[in-house]
């Protein structure tokens, strides 16, 4: 298993879903992130899996909230527009309590807007993109490995909370290829599936998956019950990355691609004997607050790199210390527009000789 | 070791291939290594560009602004991305294709090959990226050719296998115009 493939980020992603144990996939395509599609209709019959390319985006998500009622791992994809589509299944996932994956491989937006990499999906993804108050968990690879590794990880974390897992990905991370070390799934321990829908056997009591709830105070207790996971997941699983943060007087943050062009600036930053960290969540939903607050208590200075005009920035200043001064630049996507590690580490230099 | 390569040319010349070949190929002798092809709306005939960043650490940006070399193999190319190449760096460029004379920087070491030939003369003209490649990998001594050629194996489909040594021959054309 430890030899080095050299595999497209989209690929990775589906292989991760595969190792995990994932058998059914449901999707439409779209530009950028048809590899994935692609990938499963090959190599998922061979496995005894299931294939289908659904009539639409819409379709595709309430086949995976099918599969899902009935205790198998499953997934979809799409990119950007096609997530917009998918958010009245996602909604009745969350509130029926289902897990799956769901990866989005960000493109420009709003509307058709364009195939170029984007982080304007962040606040659909982590502030719950359709209607009711619902959360998802949200994991946001920056390498083609952790393509493959988050993908198993939002499968377990999905499970293990009863909560739908998107993965955010952008056209950069799906389209690129790197080195890619398979390995087989972590054992984890899992709650029994003990509400799957999966014939009443010789049970007494039927089960049943459902987000209605109009029974006097049902409703209220049911959504208790989720924000009560949230939190769980805000205590439990919040993951990110930390550079050089101990002395650190200015932290950079960024998430997906955009961390990895930041990670060459900061590097810059401190071969030219800047005292200059960074922060990357890996979670964006639970966002990992904490490791800002404890940051933030020595250095005073925050930058949040995106590739939006300002969406994560603005948990990034919900979670620092009261007294630390949080700066942002971004770039909206649009052909070409990629910043480069030199104009990222113009930003962090400008910003260190800033007095606060 | 901490290498990139910006390459440019016109679809159909073989760039997305050749970026593959090289990272290809650095992987299996150990390196890390990111491949970013531009993805867009080009059709055929249009630009066709991709970056490779090699490295024994971990691999930062994959996207690159001012790249230590670029392979530059047609003029639409050189005009465009010339100037970005970092002082010190390396150009190598197709001068088949160049209607004017290749760019002379003092800052940048310009090697330029008539790759269309070049290829021609071994046999085939779709063989100019692998003349690219054989120059591009003595010159810069980042991979052994014998890797690129096992990496042929793993890029190019089933079906092309056949052609496996002519590309060979094509970069050790390309090797040969690199003097030490």
């Amino acid at each position: 298993m430890d030899q080095r493939l050299f595999v497209k980020g989209n690929e990775a992603v589906a292989m991760g879903a595969l190792a995990a144990g994932c058998r059914y996939y449901f999707g439409y395509p779209i530009t950028p992130q048809s590899d994935i599609p692609e990938y499963m209709a090959r190599e998922l019959p061979p496995l005894g899996g299931t294939f289908i390319q659904a009539e639409s985006e819409i379709g595709a998500i309430n086949m995976l909230l099918g599969a899902s009622a009935c205790g198998v791992r499953a997934m979809t994809s799409s990119s950007s527009p096609g997530i917009s589509l998918k958010q009245e299944g996602l909604s009745y996932m969350a509130g029926s309590e289902l897990p799956g994956l769901v990866v989005n491989i960000c493109r420009s937006g709003p509307g058709l807007g364009g195939i170029d990499a984007s982080q304007a999906d962040y606040f659909q993804a982590v502030k719950g993109g359709g209607h009711g108050g619902y959360h998802l968990i949200v994991l946001a690879p920056h390498s083609v490995q952790e393509m493959y590794d988050l993908a198993m990880l939002a499968f377990d974390l999905s499970d293990q909370y009863r909560i739908p897992a998107m993965l955010l990905g952008d056209s950069v991370i799906g389209q690129m290829k790197e080195a890619l070390t398979p390995h087989a799934r972590p054992q984890v321990t899992l709650p029994a599936k003990d509400w799957a829908v999966e014939g009443k056997g010789t049970r007494s009591a039927q089960r049943i998956v459902k987000s209605l709830y109009l029974g006097d105070g049902e409703l209220e207790a049911h959504n208790w019950k989720l924000h009560r996971r949230y939190e769980l997941l805000r205590e439990h699983e919040a993951r990110w990355e930390a550079l050089d943060v101990e002395d650190a007087e200015l932290i950079v943050t960024a998430f997906g691609v955009t961390a990895r062009i930041a990670k060459s600036a900061v590097r810059m930053a401190r071969a030219a004997g800047l005292k200059v960290g960074m922060i990357r969540p890996i979670t964006l939903f639970p966002f990992p607050g904490a490791a800002f607050a404890e940051a933030t208590r020595n250095a005073k200075k925050v930058l949040c790199f995106e590739l939006n005009t300002g969406q994560m920035v603005e948990d990034v200043r919900l979670s620092v210390a009261r007294d630390a001064d949080v700066y942002f630049y971004g770039r909206p996507p649009g052909a070409g527009s990629l910043p480069t590690p030199e104009e990222l580490y113009a930003q962090i230099a400008a910003y260190c000789r800033r007095s606060a | 070791m901490n290498l990139d390569v910006f390459i440019a040319g016109y679809g159909g010349q073989g760039v997305l291939l050749l970026g593959n070949l090289l990272a290809c190929a650095s992987i299996r002798e150990g390196r890390n290594v990111s491949y970013f092809p531009a993805y867009g709306v080009e059709k055929r005939g249009g630009a066709a560009t991709c970056t490779v960043v090699i490295s024994d650490a971990e691999v930062g940006s994959p996207v690159v602004g001012r790249p230590q070399a670029a392979i530059l193999l047609n003029q639409a190319s050189v005009e465009k991305y010339f100037e970005r190449i970092r002082p010190g760096g390396f150009a190598l460029i197709n001068s088949s294709l160049m209607e004017a004379p290749a760019p002379a920087c003092a800052q940048v070491e310009v090697l330029a090959i008539a790759m269309n030939e070049v290829a021609l003369e071994v046999g085939d003209a779709r063989l100019v990226n692998m003349v690219a490649a054989g120059a591009w990998a003595k010159k810069t001594g980042a991979v052994q050719l014998s890797s690129l050629e096992q990496a042929l194996r793993e890029v190019l489909p089933e079906r092309n296998h056949r052609f496996i040594p002519l590309n060979v021959e094509a970069m050790k054309r390309g090797a040969a115009f690199v003097t030490s």
